[in-house]
């Protein structure tokens, strides 16, 4: 029987256990990220969309910023008991998917989503064991967290296994 | 204008918009390919952000995009999809071949395609602003082949800065023999909104 899947939306949070996947369709220049524990008994999953939170975010989805939504999953983690030096993390997404020739920020996007993943998660103390980031095309990711993998499946750029 | 704050009228409005923009639009794209093209009563969605890459069914599914942003009289983004069949017929229909199935477009291809999307944007924003009076620029297109939801992720971005909902102004084009179907939409950021109800004459309370 094929295991349960949990869809993580854009600007979403999920949390879900062996033999459950996680898995998030058509990542842009969002980036998403697991946190897993190394004994693979438990996994989260974030779709961050922007790179910080600001002031005066109260009552608002604090899952769309890298900051706000990685240490949401990663202290819900911990409330459910995981300890902090045991986790781990593997990152995709932050791609630009459409490039112009003016000077349009916001396309640019996917690069400072991905600066500001690591550097949260390096504040954390949380090593990324894998990563698949940047280019120009999208990606569909599943976290298998019974054996701690994550597929990354794109179009026309084949599929990978990290 | 606050996104929460929309009302019928401000809907109503916004699809009248659409619906002048779009209607130039197809016009010039009935022209281009000498066929007849159908146009759906433009939607107004507004969206929770986990909605946005399902729009248009699955967010896997491989679509061509021609994306634009406007650059000058407002802001915001427009965004032409096809999918990979609906594409691949177009160019079929300008190259003067019979459309038999989807296959990988080329460079020279994808450059039509691109071209296509700049005319239906170029018509929609003329239709836009010689009603509102305010002149407007779009960028030159930029054109990708890629998942439905990673596309559709791009203009959603601005509007996570300010909320956790988006609007998108959507109308669908579609060719009666073949059912080849296209997808527009117009993503004005909401301080253009303003701009674009002032420019009308249009009152909006709660603003």
């Amino acid at each position: 029987m094929e295991s349960k899947l949990i869809r993580v939306g854009m600007a979403d949070m999920k949390i879900g256990y062996p033999p459950e996947r996680l898995i998030t369709i058509g990542l842009g220049s969002c980036v998403g990220i697991v946190l897993y524990d190394k004994y693979l008994t438990i996994a989260g999953m974030v779709h961050i969309m922007l790179p910080k939170s600001k002031e005066n975010m109260s009552g608002q989805n604090i899952w769309k910023f890298a900051d706000t939504g990685i240490y949401s999953l990663f202290s819900d983690l911990i409330k459910k008991g995981v300890k902090k030096e045991n986790l781990l993390s593997k990152i995709a997404g932050g791609a630009q998917m459409f490039s112009l020739k003016s000077n349009n920020d916001t396309l640019k996007i996917g690069e400072r989503n991905v600066e500001a993943v690591k550097n949260l998660l390096d504040s954390l103390n949380i090593k990324i064991t894998a990563e698949d980031v940047g280019g120009n095309y999208g990606r569909t990711i599943e976290f298998d967290i019974e054996r701690g993998i994550l597929k990354v499946k794109t179009i026309g750029f084949g599929e990978k296994i990290l | 204008m606050d996104i929460d704050k929309i009302n019928e009228m401000v809907l109503d409005i916004l699809k009248e918009i659409s619906n002048i923009g779009s209607g130039n639009a197809v016009t010039s794209l009935a022209k281009i390919i000498g066929k007849k093209i159908n146009m759906q009563v433009p939607q107004v969605k507004i969206l929770h952000l986990n909605e946005v890459t399902d729009i248009l069914g699955s967010a896997e599914k491989e679509v061509c995009g021609v994306y634009f942003d406007i650059i000058e009289g407002l802001s915001g983004n427009i965004l032409f999809i096809l999918p990979m069949e609906s594409a691949c017929y177009l160019v079929d229909m300008l190259m003067n071949r019979t459309f038999k199935s989807s296959y990988t477009l080329n460079e020279m291809e994808l450059s039509a395609l691109a071209e296509i999307g700049n005319i239906l944007a170029g018509s929609y924003i003329t239709a836009l602003s010689s009603l509102i009076n305010i002149r407007l620029l779009i960028s030159p297109p930029a054109i990708t082949i890629d998942m439905a939801g990673a596309l559709l992720s791009v203009p959603a971005i601005s509007f996570g800065e300010i909320g956790d909902k988006v609007l998108f102004i959507q109308t669908t084009f579609i060719e009666g023999d073949y059912n080849v179907d296209g997808y527009f939409f117009l993503i004005p950021q909401m301080d253009s909104l303003n701009t674009l109800f002032k420019a009308l004459g249009v009152e909006i309370d709660g603003k």
